[in-house]
């Protein structure tokens, strides 16, 4: 047994009671690490020493009877998108190879409020563009359910590495799904917050109007803990909402009686592999017998996310990696003869092909005599997609589906089709479009593969989105099952 | 799915060829003239992969052409926030030498780039 296979609440109760020591938890994580990682391939920087004399510090406060937060001494794992003050942080970007932040992400200085500890940072799709983290420069990661199929992407290494128990908690990001679909794939619990929940600061910007930090974690209350932990407003990213953060974990109360759950048939389609729906409907079933009810809706909208979404963040990508110039940090190409030169160079050593086939797509949108046609319609059918689920939520309290069409697919399948591989984020993109929060909780398998529930809220209702995913969780035992390494 | 029936259409549509010519909404000169835009710079081999590539992605988006739109407000982003606004109190900035620390080149305290002017 594995001390990550309690929850956060009973690892600070045996912190507390000194039956176990934050170096204890650090050992834990690096003892599974140097077990499993040659297999999963999760992270690209472990932070071992600072780590070890963290916890070190910790214990010491522990002993002196200082350490009431319900965070103190839990180990984390980080997404190489959010910036590290003084860890490598490489967004799996050969042009960030040897970036050293000076600053801490905002989540991060919240985090070390709370006294976590980080273990290590995590791999990912390159600028997290992808589904599969194949895109990552460095290596691939595997999933920890079968080697031979992808973690989901594009936060797949934080994924794999809660599911392979090489730490309990991580954080990703998600811009069109990339924390909710690796969580499904690798069966942990992924919660996107509603744009503006927490704070972008420090977040290596993708697609702005779209990216959020969010939780993964083994359960669902370790995720409300978490993300109770990093949300709030931030003077240093204005578009942070200035709402107050309601206790997400005392909302949990298993409670779901006359919940009102909203189906959309475009999320039971055909398209939608039988496995995967016939587990959806097995949930609707568990969830009714707690005493909510569900109907059929539509969001007649929905299929055109995948292209509105593919134009909307391809084109601000465009523009917010602009700067990487080889000038005040990262890469730099040789040889080169001028200005022009160098920009161009580097960036064309620095980029992998996905990312330059989003920059490509999103500068030709977003250029003159396409602009309208391309960048603004997509916006227009923005505002249709919002629409949708707003007209739902006049009515139902969250719509519930699949969070991705099918299992994890094999490594290889895919990565030449780039259009069969934004398909996968069919269900999940509308969400960030409307800006709403959707967590994905385990709910079946199919061939040893694990299958996800999407659970979508009204904005900033993150509190009845973890209600009902607990209720669902403590009424299954698909989170409890865990893959053999 | 449809829209994975789409995908599929639009994946044989590459290997279509029309007068010996690739079919496409894209052409080779344009992908040269976004990829200056973009400054990036790809070898000829590279032009035609990512001509196709971005001329079935562009095809794909082109079915957003199917919905009127006609006096729909564009989403620039979801939250109810106009601008906000903040005292202009001054603070100390970033140390120079912690900023160039992560600079490929610098002197005397700047950055150090190719010439600019010929």
């Amino acid at each position: 047994m594995s001390l990550f296979d309690h929850k956060m609440r009973d690892l600070h109760e045996l912190l507390q009671k000194k039956e176990v020591s934050v170096s204890d938890l650090v050992d834990e994580s690096f003892k599974r690490i140097s077990e499993v990682e040659g297999k999963v391939q999760a992270f690209l920087t472990l932070d071992e020493e600072n780590a070890r004399n963290k916890a070190k510090q910790l214990d010491e406060k522990l002993a002196g009877g200082d350490s009431t937060g319900i965070l103190f001494g839990m180990p984390i794992g980080i997404k190489d998108n959010i910036v590290t003050k003084g860890v490598r942080t490489t967004c799996a970007s050969k042009i960030l190879e040897n970036f050293d932040p000076i600053y801490d992400a905002t989540v991060m200085q919240k985090l070390h409020n709370a006294e976590t500890v980080m273990i290590g940072k995590l791999n990912m799709d390159e600028f997290a563009m992808g589904g599969s983290t194949e895109t990552s420069h460095y290596q691939r990661t595997f999933n920890p359910w079968n080697l031979d199929y992808v973690p989901g992407g594009s936060s797949g290494g934080s994924a794999a590495a809660v599911a392979a128990g090489e730490v309990p908690f991580t954080l990703g990001s998600d811009t069109g799904g990339s924390i909710r679909q690796p969580a499904a794939y690798c069966g942990v619990v992924g919660l996107k917050p509603t744009y503006g929940r927490v704070s972008r600061f420090g977040l290596v910007a993708f697609a702005s109007s779209l990216d959020q930090i969010g939780p993964i974690t083994r359960n669902v209350e370790d995720n409300a803990y978490l993300l109770q932990a990093i949300s709030g407003v931030d003077p240093y990213d204005s578009t942070s909402a200035n709402l107050p953060v309601p206790n997400y974990v005392e909302q949990l109360t298993g409670d779901v009686k006359g919940l009102r759950i909203a189906v959309p048939k475009e999320y039971l389609g055909e398209g939608v592999q039988a496995s995967v729906r016939n587990a959806i409907l097995e949930a609707l079933k568990v969830l009714e017998k707690l005493g909510a009810t569900w109907e059929e809706v539509s969001l007649p909208h929905s299929k055109y996310g995948v292209a509105t979404y593919y134009l909307l963040a391809s084109s601000e990508a465009s523009s917010n990696l602009a700067r990487f110039d080889g000038i005040r940090y990262g890469y730099r190409a040789q040889g080169a003869e001028n200005l022009i030169d160098l920009y161009k160079k580097t960036r064309s050593e620095g980029f992998g092909d996905e990312v330059k086939r989003r920059i490509m797509l999103g500068t030709f949108a977003l250029s003159s005599g396409y602009y309208d046609a391309y960048y603004k319609k997509a916006q227009q059918v923005r505002t249709l997609i919002k629409q949708d689920f707003d007209k739902v939520f006049e009515k139902y309290d969250v719509i519930v589906g699949p969070t991705a069409p099918t299992p994890a697919f094999k490594i290889g399948a895919q990565i030449d089709d780039p259009l069969t591989m934004y398909a996968n984020d069919l269900l999940t993109i509308p969400v960030n479009l409307a800006g709403v929060p959707g967590i994905s909780v385990p709910c079946g398998f199919d061939n040893g593969l694990p299958i996800g529930l999407q659970i979508i809220g009204k904005h900033f209702d993150e509190a009845t989105v973890y209600r009902v995913a607990h209720a669902f969780e403590q009424a299954t035992d698909y989170h409890k099952q865990k893959p053999q390494l | 799915m449809r829209n994975t029936i789409a995908f599929a259409s639009i994946g044989s549509f590459f290997s279509e060829k029309c007068g010996g010519e690739i079919m496409s909404r894209i052409s080779k000169e344009q992908v040269k003239h976004v990829a200056d835009l973009a400054r990036l710079s790809f070898s000829e081999e590279e032009i035609e992969k990512f001509t196709t590539q971005l001329d079935a992605i562009i095809g794909f988006a082109e079915q957003l052409n199917e919905l009127d739109t006609t006096n729909v407000e564009p989403t620039s982003h979801v939250l109810d926030i106009k601008n906000v606004l903040r005292e202009d109190v001054a603070v100390p900035g970033l140390p120079r030498e912690e900023v160039l620390k992560n600079a490929p080149d610098h002197k005397d305290g700047l950055f150090r780039v190719p010439s600019i002017l010929e």
